[in-house]
């Protein structure tokens, strides 16, 4: 064991290493089995994540500095897991039938999805510069890899080339703002860098390493201007691993984000709020307006998903306990609605139809209602209707917004999700009101009710009884190192 | 007693069942055995709740249950700082809300018994959507009752708001019916806007919307009895919610249209439960209006001119249900008027007597309706009484009580209100008085009209006639005709389930005044001390010197002699009588006198037969303003909006030319410089290569750029 390192160690990171060995069991399990046992693997995959779950939940109330300081288990860290744990559960049970339509791979297809999430794991506990980028490159492979899954599909490949040119692109920029934070201070520990750079007045470089590095997580949640990529990848990736990438990758980048901002540049808040608060208004009406004219539908929800990012950027800016309380309350719930609203275009796509034009939700109803109530239930909720889980996300968000003194974000955000309910609710339009169209009958595998079961029950339930989460969020909340505490409320 | 809140949620699963799987599975007696069994089983529990309460000493009846938190604390501004928004799922069990309770899953359950034959003629799945909306009706209305607190009664308030909608437009293939629904729910909006008002003007003044932790604070406030103050606004914000759903002047014009829905509906939610809600509310708050007393005042007059209004429309409409709808608004005028008076005892228990005798009377205009085959003109009726004996004793106990004829309920609790408004104001009471007669004239010409004097309605064929054409159906077409759909055999006795509902009913509409028999006849007013305890501020807090005017209304009972009271009882009978027997001269013996009556008083009949024409003046107003404000805004949505929106789009559209122009000549013309010689050879990549991905670095990187910029060269 090298000198350090005990066996606390591996202790702590217990989750990460059941993941690990799981991921390799399901690349075995995939050579021992024949192609007509393939839905075996889904299980399997579903086993790995419940059991990675199973042992991450004594990790609830720790909060301790493992591997030499590289890790920060604490509650802020389980709260992310499980939302990561959570997304990956639904992703692979949205996957089995559309991995038996296409034609694909099971195997590695899993074991990615796998591996993704453990980059996810390690991006939240992360408290050092390092181990954070290497979570970051471990998810963002695994990306690639899987964008370009389709292989005979044009479009998929040519979203995973430019994802993969992109991403290595903002993951230059976003280097070379750590390297200059590690130049100017002679750490990579976030704790430390805190306290090393956080004397006198911010240095011209400092201020310049804070604009690169935001770049360059502005790129990972689809902020705009970082978000070319976004619809083009979203449209062009198969379905479950849009899903997953809008949500899980999103959720780790912000994970990311509030550890290297909150716990290691907290002293910086008046450099980069107001550079969150205009990336957020930007990012926001953006994402709103070019939704409004897509036919796609995943291409809609793409930049429904950017819009998103805006929103819970809400929660950056507002630089306030409540304020990432609110946040991490919106990333659980958006992990519900995103995801549910997948699920259901995922189970359009049969042998004869694509299933992602808007046109294919036609007549949904008269088809398959409980799969169009579950859909209206979604656009509501991510429209921010209000017995919704949407609804209560956004009204956190846009209070601490308030509280923080930022009454005009709150005020552009709630004219956005105004905007947003125009291509919202055109979904159900269309499936309400328009005539049906051909196509073999929509099924629902057993794995896929399950999926939009779960996805419905944590919508429905946080939207009517929040507090659970609520308390969850708001312990988890007050583990983050840098956050101011007790704000006052007086701003109000 | 901690399960009460399973109340409200037996009916809810009984909802949720018929609703997800009733539509489309079940068969007509599985619907209507799930509706019924949780009506059933929410009604057993409701009588164990409420024994439990009653072996309580009295000033300790009130149980407290909250089932989980609900919105954690947030901080938002009250008058005091700020405060913390929590609100529980919580539910409170006194007196009030404990008689409510046995009311609205008692008559829920005989309703939803008389309905499984009502409603036989739908189809399954309507069927099963009715049963479904009448659960969750009795769900929601449950939940008002019991709420702990102003947000969960909110709830339960706008539930029964959505499910009356529902109900009212359930034959929803007939527009009449559509749009009642309709007006009934905008209608409703407009009084929910003032409740919602009041209810954040409570949380802003007291920093609660708990019911109990309200009335502690408004106890220690002083009365508000010079001037107009915040108590004052919260209760005139909250009358306004009332007026809404108890269909009050000016808010009263829904209540008669929505009898195009299901006569059951008319009898569950437009006489029993849905519209003393805003009754119930005041009685709930009455310690915040007992320190209002210019809006209590303004209360009494509002109840007093809708009792008088409503009730003089009653007498001339021809439709039964019409009349029936009428009365009740006339008489949730009444319980305002109580209420206004300070009486809340009194407006609860006529609300209770109420309930009995207006389900029975709804129910038993439903079982003519039926056996007039859908029917509902009282001039096409008459001589009813020898097809369907049982529903015409049942009507005349019914119509006995709401006249005011001891010893049926109507007496006792009707009485009690004119006794306490005798007390508080002289010139309220001569129009409650009046009002009374008057109900007892359109009650007695309805009987009259119906029951009585010679067959007015069409022929119809003979039974034997009947089954020879249906033959071939055999057991359906006897099916048929017990129902009266399909070939109409001419009037005659509901089934079963309906005939015996109505028994049910008039037994408590015989039975049901008998709590509240008064002193001065030898009775001991047990509802009124019973209930008394939800009016005031219970003993054990610090409720200062203001608690003792809480009951003003009640404590002025043994200021004026029992000789009095006993006098003007003795008035108000001979009152209903007077009315009886000019029902009885003018439509029985000398029915050519109405007709001379109506060409004497032309204008007045006029007036009154087209109901104030309030419906007109609304149309002509506020519809006409709305529409021509909403035409308005159409318009200036097309010529400003859509413009803007079109300019948007030009400026899009002269923005994307020029990017890109700048596209095809400044970046491609930069990559073409440095990759022209590669392109060639490249040609299968040139797609990726040269599409679009420079731009997206390109845009990145300006984004960068103005960041940087903008924080050294400005900032």
């Amino acid at each position: 064991m090298p000198p350090g390192f005990s066996a606390a160690d591996f202790y702590y990171i217990l989750p990460e290493l059941v993941l690990v060995a799981g991921a390799l069991l399901v690349l075995v399990v995939d050579v021992l089995t024949s192609r007509q046992q393939r839905p075996l693997l889904g299980w399997v995959t579903i086993g790995v994540l419940l059991a990675t779950m199973l042992t991450l939940l004594p990790f609830s109330d720790v909060d301790v500095l493992a591997s030499r300081g590289l890790l920060a288990i604490d509650g802020f860290a389980f709260f992310f897991k499980l939302v990561f744990l959570l997304t990956a559960l639904v992703t692979v049970l949205m996957s089995s039938s559309y991995l038996e339509v296409e034609g694909l791979r099971a195997g590695e297809y899993y074991f990615l999805i796998l591996c993704a999430t453990l980059g996810m794991m390690f991006m939240a506990s992360g408290i050092d510069l390092v181990t954070i980028f290497i979570g970051l490159e471990t998810m963002a492979v695994a990306f690639y890899i899987l964008t370009g899954y389709l292989k005979p599909n044009r479009q998929s490949n040519e979203a995973a080339v430019k994802y993969f040119l992109l991403g290595a692109f903002s993951l230059g920029i976003l280097l070379y703002g750590m390297s200059i934070l590690y130049g100017l201070s002679g750490t990579t520990n976030l704790r430390e860098l805190a306290t090393v750079l956080a004397t006198g007045e911010p240095s011209t470089l400092l201020i310049v390493a804070v604009v690169l590095v935001v770049s360059g997580i502005g790129f990972k949640i689809a902020a705009v201007p970082f978000h070319m990529w976004a619809p083009d990848v979203y449209e062009g990736a198969p379905t479950p691993i849009t899903a997953f990438l809008s949500v899980g990758s999103k959720a780790a980048s912000f994970a990311m984000l509030l550890r290297i901002f909150m716990e290691g540049l907290p002293f910086l808040a008046e450099v980069w709020q107001p550079m969150f608060w205009v990336l957020a208004v930007v990012t926001m009406t953006f994402g709103n307006l070019a939704a409004l004219t897509q036919s796609n539908i995943k291409r809609m929800l793409a930049y429904s998903s950017i819009a998103h990012a805006g929103y819970i950027l809400i929660g950056v800016v507002a630089n306030s306990s409540r304020g990432v309380t609110a946040l991490m309350i919106y990333l659980m719930l958006y992990v519900f609605m995103q995801l549910g609203a997948f699920a259901v275009v995922v189970m359009l796509r049969r042998r004869d139809v694509v299933g992602d034009e808007l046109k294919d939700l036609s007549g949904l109803y008269f088809r398959y209602p409980v799969a169009a109530c579950a859909m209206l239930f979604f656009m509501l909720s991510l429209g921010g209707i209000p017995p919704t889980a949407g609804f209560m996300g956004k009204f956190w968000l846009f209070s601490a917004a308030i509280e923080s003194g930022y009454i005009w974000l709150a005020v552009i955000g709630v004219i956005n999700s105004a905007i947003s309910l125009y291509y919202y609710v055109r979904v159900v339009v269309f499936m309400w009101l328009r005539e049906e169209t051909l196509g073999s009958p929509i099924v629902a595998s057993p794995a896929m009710a399950l999926a939009l079961t779960v996805a419905l029950v944590g919508a429905v339930i946080f939207g009517v009884y929040p507090g659970p989460l609520f308390e969850l969020a708001e312990s988890s909340a007050q583990s983050l190192g840098g956050v101011i505490t007790g704000v006052g409320v007086s701003s109000f | 007693m901690e399960i009460i809140w399973l109340i409200p949620l037996l009916p809810g699963i009984g909802a949720a069942v018929t609703g997800l799987f009733g539509i489309r599975f079940f068969s007509k007696a599985q619907t209507a055995f799930v509706a019924c069994t949780s009506m059933a089983l929410a009604a057993l529990l409701s009588i164990y709740a409420f024994v439990q309460l009653l072996a309580l000493p009295a000033e300790a009846r009130v149980y407290f249950v909250v089932v989980a938190p609900w919105i954690p604390a947030i901080p938002l501004e009250t008058a005091g700082g700020i405060g913390e928004f929590a609100v529980d799922w919580g539910f409170r069990l006194d007196p009030l809300s404990g008689m409510m309770i046995l009311i609205v899953s008692g008559i829920g359950l005989l309703i939803h018994l008389y309905s499984t034959s009502y409603m036989h003629g739908e189809s399954s799945g309507g069927y099963a959507r009715f049963f479904c909306y009448l659960n969750l009706f009795c769900s929601f209305m449950l939940t008002l009752v019991l709420g702990s607190n102003f947000l969960v009664m909110f709830v339960g308030w706008e539930g029964v708001g959505l499910c009356s909608y529902l109900l009212i437009g359930f034959w929803y293939h007939k527009q009449s019916a559509t749009d009642a629904g309709k007006k009934a729910f905008l209608v409703n909006r407009i009084g929910d806007w003032g409740f919602v008002l009041g209810i954040f003007l409570v949380f802003f003044t007291f920093g609660t919307i708990d019911f109990e932790e309200v009335m502690v604070s408004a106890a220690a406030m002083p009365i508000e009895a010079a001037g107009f103050g915040v108590i004052s606004l919260i209760c005139l914000l909250l009358f306004i919610g009332a007026t809404g759903k108890s269909a009050q002047i000016p808010l009263y014009v829904w209540l008669p249209d929505a009898m195009e829905g299901p006569t059951p509906v008319s009898a569950l939610i437009h006489a029993a439960t849905m519209v003393t809600a805003g009754v119930y509310m005041v009685c709930r708050s009455a310690t915040l209006f007992t320190h209002a007393p210019m809006v209590m005042t303004g209360v009494a007059i509002i109840g007093a001119l809708t009792a008088l209004m409503a009730a003089s429309i009653g007498l001339l409409q021809t439709d039964i249900k019409r009349v029936l709808a009428y009365s009740t608004v006339s008489q949730l005028g009444y319980m305002f008027l109580a209420t206004g008076v300070g009486a809340f005892g009194a407006a609860a228990f006529h609300l209770m007597t109420h309930a009995f005798f207006k389900a029975l009377l709804f129910l038993g205009s439903g079982s003519v309706i039926h056996a007039m085959d859908e029917e509902q003109d009282m001039r096409a009726m008459g001589g009813l009484k020898l097809y369907m004996p049982v529903t015409f004793v049942t009507m005349l106990v019914g119509t006995l009580a709401i006249a005011g004829i001891p010893p049926f309920a109507g007496f006792f609790s009707k009485d009690e209100i004119l006794f306490q408004t005798f007390l508080h104001n002289r010139a309220l009471w001569v129009i409650a008085v009046l009002t009374a007669g008057m109900t007892s004239f359109y009650m007695f010409r309805l009987m009259a009209m119906t029951f009585y004097g010679k067959y007015r309605g069409p022929a119809w064929k003979s039974a034997a006639v009947g089954h020879d054409g249906a033959d071939h159906h055999g057991a359906d077409a006897g099916e048929d005709a017990d129902d009266g759909h399909g070939t109409w055999h001419g009037p005659h006795e509901s089934p079963a389930p309906m005939t015996g509902t109505l028994m049910a009913l008039a037994i408590g509409a015989i039975v049901a005044g008998f709590v509240g028999i008064p002193a001065a006849l030898g009775g001991s007013n047990a509802i009124e001390h019973f209930l008394e305890p939800s009016f005031v501020v219970s003993a054990d807090h610090d409720v200062g010197e203001a608690s003792g005017v809480a009951l003003a209304g009640a404590g002025g009972e043994h200021e004026v002699s029992h000789g009095m009271e006993l006098g003007l009882m003795i008035l108000s009978i001979f009152v209903a009588l007077g009315g009886l027997a000019l029902a009885h001269r003018l439509y029985l013996k000398q029915p050519e006198l109405a007709g001379a009556w109506k060409a004497r008083w032309a204008g007045v009949h006029q007036l009154l037969f087209n109901k104030y024409y309030v419906d007109e003046m609304y149309q002509s107003t506020v519809v006409r303003g709305t529409m021509s404000g909403g035409r308005g805004l159409w318009r200036f949505d097309r010529r400003v909006v859509d413009g803007a929106v079109n300019g948007s789009s030009w400026l899009t559209l002269v923005s994307s030319w020029c990017s890109g122009l700048f596209d095809r000549y400044v970046v491609d013309g930069a990559v073409n410089l440095v990759g022209w010689s590669v392109s060639e050879s490249s040609f299968s990549l040139r797609r990726i290569q040269t599409g679009l991905i420079q731009n997206y670095a390109l845009t990145m990187l300006i984004g960068v750029f103005v960041f940087v910029s903008l924080y050294l060269l400005v900032g």
